[in-house]
């Protein structure tokens, strides 16, 4: 961590498709510990969001309580956040989704808020295909309250203090792939290069995408013998394929490509460019999806990159027909039938 | 033996089965009183059960407009031959005992001290209508047209009732007319009619209505345009948000696109349904949801946070029997310290009380204007009683200049304009209630982070003591400021002094249990049927 941010910035900093340099993109100094995963994950956020030119107060970032939970202080300051209760955040998403269509939405969780408390609601905002961007900082331990085994936590990983984790680890990726997630991703808090174009991509998907990105915990969960530390994560990981997010070319649409490489078009006419796939598996194919991270899974490699993404998938407000215009922006004239109504109303009770 | 005689004054119970659809015919039974001038008071009595069990609907007759329940049956009207030897037990001595007398009754029903009304109703179902469902529903109009002939209720009214029910299907209204006649004429042929228990024609109901609790809630909501419900089953809650949601798909759809100016989630359970209310108005949108006690536990947590940051949050609690599961199906009045106090750590919540449907109406509505003014968690706190039978009330009133109170929202105008930092936690007008914004309003100024932790006026974390008690001591302000705005209870009934609270309905004070007699310590001088029974 650092303890004091130079107010000065270089005069020439680039700057963005609407004139923002990075800095409109940073939040307050992280108070996390030095080397933690959860601030290259901020940092990818705040990458991403200077590169796609999003207007920051077109934000809202919501998260639930935990190590992770804490970051959306540490960027975009100038987006509204809310960090709700534990577990909680999906609901508070929907609500404030259900709110304002117009905004873009970047739901913060970890492991201990997303597998464990707020399971139920995981899965709920998943089978609702909620319009959010869901970035689970996985380190497999709670770090808050100084290391306990998390449910991501692999059966056999050891922990800081020498004992072996004796249950299942819960596969977060696997288990939105299973509800029907409309988008999936897993990376690594150490391979921005990984991140940058996912959580743009992500953003950029109507509807709910997940991206589950191994970000490990250095003060508990980095020791040998822990299956999310630093080294193990880079010895096993696997990627899916070379990841690139072209934004607004309307005119290419999803394709395969010769070697292997597949562009996928997203609603807003961005595009994600796949290249050097592994020959079976076809990001728009749930079932081989669903091989691959099997595949992985019994190699003991962690699957990296886009897993699984559904275009035509239907978001919330879809579902819900909702109007076009955002809920909160309705007034008394749209909303209250009036005194002539009500007087109807009142006959059909007599 | 004597025959009981009253006028405009009895008691009918109507001993069901659930599931048999008796509840509409029951309802016809009731409105076409209250539609002769006549105060009534109909009660469902149902057990935790979907098919089979039995259900009772009682209706109060009461000239003099004492709706609470009495004890003591006039009339049982009995087609549920499981419950028969308890309904048989609970006639008044010198009452009625109308039944379906398609099967002869057992020796051992018989009571020498009761009259016996016997009308074979399913036995002229299965005669003249061949649809066995058919049957089942008609017969429940035999006993209707049975008993309107022996008290002697308006048979042009129930016709008017029967025919805007069945509006457009005129088979049906031809088919409801034939039942209903086959009652009259079966009784005037067999019993003198009408009986010494009958109803006159009055004007005392005025401009009233017959309307449940739950649905002027939801109407309550529609009219203050809230646009986000979310919600989780639970007797008695449940149908408030139907309520809302019916009258949404009536009211609330643009007529061009076909598209919906509301949102209604069934959450998972009630933690996410409250998450979502509050996400929603966090994000500036008028939302609400309804539980009852079991609910009000779960939901703490997020009241608790929705009081701590300060978050516009409207609930409807419409109580039932606890503790834990309790009754599901029947009334109480037990969740005020839980919904007053809901969540840890010196959390507390404006409640309020209605006692009519009008009131729910006003009181929901009310609801999320003092949510938006104070920027608190407001609770509107009915019952089973108010909320799911029909209850006499003043009709629904709303102003049409009535403006939604937002409370204080700064715009991006004024953002833009404000020279000084802006502090979403700063009391600049003294009154404990600081600014909000809401998301997306302005580019570079007004954003916070919202949090359950403690933080100082500019919305930061702190964990320093003299900004922690700055914090709790504006939100204490607030409280005061809260008790202004909510205006002062009001206590019905001619004798409050014995008997204070919010449990006061019908504008008539109730005793806790039976009525007693003048001098005894169960006798309640403000109680109406006390009084009618003892003075």
């Amino acid at each position: 961590m650092t303890f004091v941010r130079p107010i000065f910035r270089h005069p020439e900093s680039p700057k963005n498709a609407i004139g923002y340099t990075k800095k409109h993109y940073e939040g307050a100094l992280s108070t996390l510990c030095a080397g933690c995963g959860h601030d290259s994950v901020s940092g990818a956020i705040i990458q991403a969001c200077f590169e796609m030119a999003v207007e920051p107060h077109k934000v809202a970032k919501l998260s639930g309580i935990g190590c992770s939970s804490k970051t959306p202080t540490y960027f975009l300051s100038n987006s509204h956040g809310f960090n709700s209760v534990h577990g909680r955040m999906p609901s508070v998403a929907t609500g404030a989704n259900l709110a304002n269509r117009d905004l873009m939405y970047i739901g913060i969780s970890g492991d201990g808020d997303s597998a464990s408390i707020g399971m139920g609601q995981f899965v709920h905002a998943i089978r609702r295909n909620l319009n959010v961007t869901y970035i689970i900082m996985n380190n497999g331990c709670y770090g808050l309250t100084k290391g306990q085994d998390s449910a991501t936590a692999d059966a056999g990983s050891i922990n800081k203090s020498g004992s072996a984790n004796m249950y299942q680890a819960i596969d977060m990726a696997g288990l939105a792939l299973e509800l029907g997630a409309s988008f999936i991703a897993r990376s690594f808090s150490g391979d921005k290069e990984q991140m940058i174009p996912l959580i743009k991509a992500a953003m950029s998907h109507p509807g709910f995408a997940l991206i589950d990105i191994v970000s490990p915990c250095v003060t508990f969960n980095n020791n040998p013998g822990s299956t999310k530390s630093y080294d193990y994560t880079r010895e096993h990981m696997e990627a899916t394929a070379a990841v690139d997010y072209v934004p607004y070319m309307p005119e290419i649409t999803t394709q395969y490509a010769e070697g292997g490489s597949v562009a996928v078009a997203l609603h807003d006419g961005s595009i994600i460019q796949l290249s050097k796939l592994d020959q079976d598996w076809n990001p728009l194919d749930r079932h081989s999806a669903m091989n691959r991270l099997y595949e992985a899974k019994s190699r003991s490699e962690i699957l990296t990159g886009l897993i699984y993404i559904d275009t035509n998938a239907a978001d919330l407000h879809t579902l819900l027909k909702t109007v076009k215009k955002p809920l909160n922006t309705l007034e008394k004239q749209d909303l209250c039938p009036g005194s002539a109504v009500l007087e109807g109303i009142n006959n059909s009770c007599r | 033996m004597h025959h009981l005689t009253a006028l405009n004054d009895f008691v009918v119970r109507f001993a069901n089965v659930n599931g048999t659809g008796s509840a509409s015919a029951n309802l016809m039974f009731a409105k076409s009183i209250f539609r002769m001038g006549i105060p009534v008071s109909p009660k469902n009595i149902f057990p935790s059960n979907i098919q089979g069990l039995p259900t009772w609907y009682e209706v109060r007759i009461s000239e003099k407009g004492y709706l609470g329940r009495r004890e003591g049956v006039d009339i049982m009207l009995s087609v549920n031959p499981q419950s028969m030897p308890k309904d048989i037990a609970n006639v008044k001595p010198n009452g009625y005992f109308l039944y379906d007398s398609t099967k002869e009754l057992h020796k051992e029903f018989i009571r020498d001290d009761i009259h016996y009304l016997g009308v074979p109703m399913m036995q002229m179902c299965m005669d003249k209508f061949s649809d066995p469902r058919q049957r089942q529903l008609l017969k429940n109009m035999v006993y209707v047209g049975a008993m309107a002939a022996l008290i002697d209720i308006e048979i042009p009214v129930l016709h008017e009732i029967i025919s805007l029910q069945f509006k457009g299907k005129e088979k049906l209204i031809a088919a409801n007319f034939q039942a209903l006649d086959m009652g009259i004429q079966y009784v005037k042929e067999h019993y003198k009619c009408p009986l010494g228990l009958r109803l006159e024609r009055r004007d005392k109901v005025g401009d009233w209505i017959l309307l449940d609790g739950n649905t002027a809630c939801g109407l309550g909501a529609i009219y203050a345009g809230a646009t986000v419900a979310a919600w989780y089953p639970i007797t008695p809650s449940t149908s408030l948000v139907q309520a809302f949601e019916k009258y949404a798909k009536k009211l609330r759809v643009d007529p061009e696109t076909g598209e919906n100016k509301f949102a209604v989630i069934q959450a998972e359970d009630e933690l996410a349904a409250i998450g979502v209310v509050i996400g929603a108005a966090w994000n500036g949108a008028r939302s609400f949801t309804a539980t009852s006690g079991p609910g009000v536990s779960l939901m703490s947590e997020f009241l608790g946070l929705a009081y701590f940051a300060e978050i516009p949050t409207v609930l409807a609690d419409v109580q039932r029997g606890g503790p834990s599961t309790g009754m599901p199906t029947r009334t109480q009045q037990s969740d005020i310290i839980s919904a007053a106090y809901a969540s840890h750590g010196d959390t507390r919540h404006v409640l309020l009380f209605p006692s009519t449907p009008a009131e729910c109406f006003d009181h929901m509505a009310e609801a999320f204007d003092l949510a938006e003014q104070l920027q608190t968690p407001v609770i509107v706190m009915t019952d089973l009683d108010l909320g799911m039978n029909e209850n006499m009330s003043p009709p629904l009133a709303w102003d049409d200049s009535r403006a939604y109170e937002r409370g204080k929202v700064l715009t991006a105008e004024e953002l833009e304009n404000m020279a000084e930092r802006y502090g979403r936690y700063l009391d600049v007008d003294g009154d404990g209630i600081p600014w909000r914004t809401i998301p997306g309003t302005h580019p570079t100024k007004g954003s916070f982070f919202t949090r359950g932790t403690s933080r100082d006026e500019y919305a930061a974390y702190t964990e320093e003591g003299p900004a922690y008690v700055r914090n709790v001591d504006r939100l204490l302000k607030k409280w005061d400021t809260a008790k202004n705005r909510t205006g002062a209870g009001v206590v019905s009934g001619e004798k409050p002094e014995c008997f204070r609270g919010n449990i006061f309905r019908h504008h008539h004070l109730r005793c806790p249990g039976s009525p007693g007699t003048a001098g005894s310590t169960r006798y309640y001088p403000g109680c109406h049927a006390c009084q009618s029974v003892s003075i």
